[in-house]
């Protein structure tokens, strides 16, 4: 988006639903929203036009995102596009809890952190496929019941440690989590499966890691200082025969 | 070395004099339970593959089937009965945990037939539903709570929040596509649109053919976020939250994997042939708080357009669970009663957890009533609804409308065998396997469904007649309408009702 020909809305002081009306309005064209500060849902669903964001905005930031391009100043709380289908979210900071929860297409890239949950219930179907890409470590429950699409963690800062807390990929069942350490996870789901990236991998992670450092400006050669390896669904492991037929 | 075998609950007893050899029977059943003896030109069963859905016993041209009871195998015995032992020895063979579908069949008090109708003698004369208007038309959602506001031309100036509007307050209830079959959702889409009224997606997302009954759809959005997408949310009439399901509360839906074939794979956005997990939690909502963020990110999304629901099943605390719904902005309340269907259920869950949904719903419109809130929230009651004398006794509980899924799914053919888990649905409707499918015609299927539910709403007038009431909004929570029969007085406390005679 052109910083030009963008309308600035001030979002001081103004409740969600007022700046979400106003964002609304102005459905096809860029803007820019200065002083937020907490409003949720800002963008929900919205389908084109950029927005760019500074101060911190609410939970569930480009909800149900539909094409449109969101880039946030700062830090981003809950639920930053909480299923959203299409578009592109930019974070020049962290964001919270359930990031990219149930995401079924689109892009979100995150400088710093995300919370737990992130990536929980993404999904793809052939060519839709949703990405995450983290610079920095996760919480506990990266990927859960992960049905399809990518997430790529670079761990930036967690190179001492697995950059992810606890339960990573559990009830995952599809897709792949790349991740950018030297480092076992700490407990893994029996279903779930644990190598080094090959080169098919590569593949994905390469355009990936070039798009993240041109965004956040970073050199790319700061990354492949440690390997990648991959977490992925094991269909061997996840053949237990938890129920039986009954009347 | 120990062997299970458990005899089967279900004998095939054929009339060999009838049986002409022509094979139907065989053909029809996805189970195989038919089986065809060359060597003597003879029909023979395997009654262990019989789930006793009756698709034979209706098919046979020559009426030469029925399914009989085994009876009992094991000595008597009142507490270790049959199927206790039949359970417990399939789990010590498989180390499973048990599978059921459809409602519990166990003996639970039903209270919709310990209720009965009042209707009017001598004073308050009954109304003639066949010579007089009578108004069966609901509006389903919130309202202002204010008395209304008239302009100088008489219009109303207040402005009323998105509602569903039914020509008759029953409504079809969620089952996905991938639970039931393409041909179902089709047959309950038509007869939605054709009655005026609504059905429900599930939590399976939305296929493409239906997008055109979007007026008359309700779209669901679980846990698992199957289909979920913009244009789905902007396609229903309403957004439906599913926190949770009468016959499994506490538990997530799970779709077994051999019913993720291409096309569910495509609406769910799931890989074919994996299971797929709704999971009993949204990982988003730990609080009437986030709840309250979902529903108005729904709204948001949607730009306040359109009613959101949300459906909760029936438990111990309903009353208050439903007070805190009604503050989180939610415009309707459907609960689900412990007794409603599904398509798999972990068995001790279905038959032991969650209260019934006359007790529910009675509890949840009290204490809204209480509180002042009732006006907020539209009430919706499901979990076996079985017929127009259920419907009126529901709406004199305080319902807004009904859910009815079991019995919708019987007008279809369903005959509640309660193998939906197998997949092999013969009469086309639990199954996704394209020879079973296209066994259920979907014109056929909505014009059983509009017969019905055109058949209740009938009766339901004739009903109200009998009361003397004209408009279903007057039957709404007057409770004076019904009394009880055979119940304590803490029943009827909580059903607000008096004894019969008093």
């Amino acid at each position: 988006m052109s910083a030009v020909t963008a309308t600035t809305i001030n979002a001081a002081g103004m409740e969600f639903r007022e700046l979400n009306d106003r964002i609304a309005q102005n459905a096809e064209k860029d803007l820019v929203l200065r002083d937020v500060l907490g409003q949720r849902f800002l963008a929900a669903g919205r389908k084109s036009g950029g927005l760019e964001i500074h101060g911190v905005p609410g939970n569930a930031l480009g909800a149900y995102l539909n094409g449109a391009e969101i880039t946030v100043r700062g830090n981003a709380q809950d639920a930053t596009g909480d299923t959203m289908n299409a578009g592109r979210v930019i974070i020049h900071g962290s964001s919270g809890d359930a990031t990219g929860y149930a995401m079924r297409g689109g892009e979100i890239y995150i400088k710093g952190r995300v919370g737990h949950r992130a990536g929980i219930h993404m999904k793809a179907y052939k060519t839709n496929i949703p990405h995450l890409v983290v610079g920095g470590g996760a919480g506990s429950f990266l990927g859960e019941y992960q049905a399809g699409g990518v997430i790529l963690l670079l761990g930036l800062g967690c190179e001492n440690e697995f950059p992810v807390g606890y339960y990573c990929g559990t009830g995952m069942h599809g897709g792949k989590i790349y991740i950018r350490t030297a480092h076992p996870p700490k407990g893994l789901p029996p279903h779930v499966r644990f190598r080094p990236a090959d080169g098919e991998d590569s593949a994905v992670i390469r355009p990936l890691v070039k798009r993240w450092c041109a965004l956040f400006g970073v050199p790319e050669d700061d990354i492949y200082t440690q390997p990648f390896q991959v977490l992925e669904p094991d269909t061997e492991g996840a053949d237990v025969q938890h129920y039986t037929a009954n009347r | 070395m120990i062997h299970d075998y458990i005899y089967p609950e279900f004998e095939v007893a054929r009339d060999y004099d009838k049986c002409v050899v022509c094979r139907a029977c065989e053909r029809q059943c996805a189970n195989e339970a038919h089986v065809y003896k060359e060597k003597y030109d003879k029909m023979t069963c395997i009654n262990e593959n019989c789930v006793n859905c009756h698709r034979c016993v209706t098919i046979c041209p020559t009426h030469a089937l029925k399914i009989v009871r085994s009876g009992d195998t094991y000595k008597r015995n009142a507490n270790w009965q049959n199927w206790i032992i039949n359970e417990l020895v399939r789990q010590a063979g498989s180390g499973a945990a048990l599978l059921s579908s459809m409602g519990t069949p166990e003996p639970y008090p039903v209270y919709w037939d310990k209720l009965l109708i009042n209707a009017s003698q001598v004073t308050n004369p009954s109304i003639d539903p066949l010579r007089e208007p009578m108004e069966v038309r609901m509006r389903l959602g919130a309202t202002p709570g204010t008395k209304p506001q008239r302009g100088a031309d008489g219009r109303l100036k207040t402005q009323l929040p998105p509602s569903l509007n039914l020509s008759v307050p029953i409504m079809f209830s969620a089952m996905s596509y991938g639970s039931i079959s393409y041909n179902a959702h089709s047959s309950l889409a038509q007869a939605a649109q054709q009655l005026g009224i609504y059905y429900n997606t599930g939590e399976g997302g939305l296929h493409r053919d239906f997008e055109q009954y979007g007026g008359n759809t309700i779209v669901q959005v679980a846990s698992g976020r199957f289909g979920v997408h913009q244009g789905y949310l902007d396609m229903g009439a309403a957004i439906e939250i599913k926190m949770g399901q009468g016959a499994k509360p506490g538990i997530g839906g799970h779709l077994p994997g051999k019913k993720i074939v291409e096309d569910i794979s495509r609406t769910r956005m799931i890989p074919e042939g994996t299971d797929a997990i709704s999971p009993a939690p949204h990982h988003d909502i730990y609080s009437i708080e986030d709840l309250r963020q979902l529903v108005y990110s729904l709204k948001e999304a949607t730009r306040y357009t359109k009613p959101v629901i949300v459906k909760i099943a029936a438990v111990h605390n309903i009353a208050a669970i439903a007070s805190g719904i009604a503050r989180s902005g939610a415009d309707i309340i459907a609960i689900d009663g412990f007794r409603g269907g599904t398509g798999a259920a972990p068995t001790r869950i279905r038959n032991s957890v969650g209260i019934p949904i006359e007790l529910a719903l009675a509890a949840v419109d009290s204490r809204l009533r209480e509180e002042g809130i009732r006006h907020r929230v539209g009430l919706v009651a499901g979990g076996s609804i079985r017929n127009s004398a259920d419907v009126v006794k529901a709406i004199a509980l305080g319902a807004d409308a009904v859910y009815i899924a079991t019995g919708a799914l019987l007008a279809l053919g369903c005959h509640l065998c309660r193998s939906c888990h197998s997949g092999k649905c013969n009469w086309g409707i639990a199954t996704q396997r394209p020879d079973l499918v296209k066994r259920l015609n979907p014109e056929i299927g909505a014009q059983r469904l509009v017969n019905l539910v055109t058949a209740w709403e009938r009766e339901i007038k004739e009903m109200m007649g009998g009361m003397g009431i004209n408009a279903i909004e007057a039957l709404r929570g007057n409770r004076a309408m019904l009394r009880g029969v055979g119940l304590n007085e803490t029943e009827l406390n909580i059903l607000g009702v008096k004894h019969a005679g008093a």
